[in-house]
């Protein structure tokens, strides 16, 4: 059986006709060619798939397309700012690179990004809660923390546009 | 992992998902938050030939206080009963299970209803519906019906729940002011306990095992013991009581029974803070 999807991705109206059993992680990496979403474990453990829906974190390796008709999907794509600036929560990874390999990271930035919508300055207790749906292998987690922490200090940063 | 092909439908209202489950009969399932049901699809474990999607029907996301229950619709998140004043203040147990499944991201999709529903013995929530007494109200063609916690969960991922019916609450009783703790033992932040206790102290007392059988488990003996005040070591000394613990490569079952008594008493000496 196929379905009409209608998802709005990154404030685009998007529209395709997809078998029923299509994953949201397929639609938006196969249909949309939005490949900076990742899939790592596929078993809704590693958060590599994490988006926002409706501005909250969600792995979509979980959930079907055709299950989320009624609401705003946030890609790592759809992260930056209108000028093209990194957002607070990218530039915090870049500044305080969290990241080696950067497989875990859009999935890392979106969940930290969502973290920061609801708790503008958490402890690094709180970022640490936040992120047990998030398995990096390379970094000992310490430098995403400290990057997390980055962004809240500097929730106004913009590097002027993309020069 | 791709599941298998099947048919979508979406359901409205309670009444639309009875009129599916009739029409599609079997080999349809009810699709809430879809975390439990999902992974085993696309595992191929489980091959429905329709899903249904319930995510939808509003009137089944709520927390509201009814005299002495505080009833909890069963699409209501996880994420949302971790949240509510309602639920931290009569039902502080419930409010802390749900903020331990998983992590946020599940959380903020995965629904109560479809977690007892589902009925994992290694779950966290079908553990707390016990120790609190909870009551589960199911609907059918035939109206709706009332069961405990207790029987609800029949055997393993088997709930009560019969073709053509569907969780639509859960009836907790309030729980206000009393003693409360939930031991959770894992290797990793997210992971399903390897053993986990959920002990509800006060008027009503119980005490529930997570991992401990092949359904989610009230210790029978060790909650009346409880609710006669006997002394903790009574306690420990009946909570394996028809148990029937799975051996895996985290644990033997003389670990699991082991584990099982060193959390209930470290349940009692959180509880009592």
């Amino acid at each position: 059986m196929t379905i009409r999807t209608a998802i709005t991705v990154n404030g685009k109206d998007t529209s395709r006709e997809v078998e029923a059993r299509t994953l949201l992680v397929h639609y938006l990496r196969e249909e949309l060619g939005l490949t900076g979403t990742h899939i790592g474990c596929d078993t809704s453990n590693c958060g590599a798939c994490t988006v926002l829906l409706d501005g909250e974190a969600a792995k979509s390796c979980t959930i079907f397309a055709a299950q989320i008709h009624d609401c705003h999907v946030t890609t790592i794509e759809g992260a930056a700012q209108a000028d093209g600036s990194f957002s607070p929560m990218q530039e915090g990874f870049r500044q305080e690179h969290g990241l080696q390999c950067g497989y875990c990271t859009p999935g890392m930035i979106m969940a930290s990004t969502a973290l920061l919508t609801e708790n503008p300055n958490p402890t690094e207790e709180e970022i640490r809660h936040a992120l047990e749906g998030n398995l990096c292998r390379c970094t000992g987690y310490e430098m995403i923390v400290n990057a997390v922490r980055w962004a809240a200090e500097n929730p106004n940063f913009t590097s002027g546009g993309v020069k | 992992m791709i599941p298998a092909q099947f048919d979508y439908v979406e359901a409205t209202s309670v009444a639309d998902a009875i009129r599916l489950l009739a029409e599609h009969g079997d080999e349809a399932k009810l699709l809430a938050g879809g975390h439990s049901l999902i992974p085993l699809m696309k595992l191929r474990l489980v091959t429905p030939a329709t899903l249904i999607d319930v995510t939808h029907i509003k009137e089944l996301s709520y927390i509201k206080e009814e005299g002495n229950n505080i009833v909890i619709g069963a699409l209501t998140r996880h994420r949302d009963i971790e949240e509510s004043d309602l639920v931290k203040k009569h039902l502080p147990l419930v409010a802390h299970v749900a903020g331990e499944v998983g992590d946020p991201q599940v959380r903020n999709r995965g629904t109560i209803g479809g977690s007892l529903v589902h009925g994992d013995p290694a779950a966290d929530l079908p553990a707390a519906a016990l120790a609190t007494g909870a009551t589960m109200v199911i609907a059918g063609k035939n109206g709706e019906r009332r069961i405990s916690a207790q029987d609800f969960f029949v055997d393993f991922l088997e709930t009560d729940v019969q073709p053509g019916e569907i969780l639509i609450a859960i009836e907790f009783p309030k729980h206000t002011d009393a003693g409360w703790a939930y031991e959770k033992f894992v290797r990793r932040a997210m992971d399903y306990s390897i053993v986990g206790v959920a002990l509800q102290l006060g008027a009503k007392p119980g005490v529930a095992l997570v991992n401990m059988s092949n359904k989610p488990h009230l210790a029978v003996s060790a909650s009346q013991a409880i609710g006669k005040g006997a002394a903790i070591a009574d306690v420990l000394a009946v909570i394996n009581d028809n148990t029937n613990p799975p051996e895996d490569l985290n644990a033997t079952v003389e670990y699991r029974q082991h584990l099982a008594r060193v959390l209930t008493q470290r349940a009692f000496a959180t509880a009592s803070k």
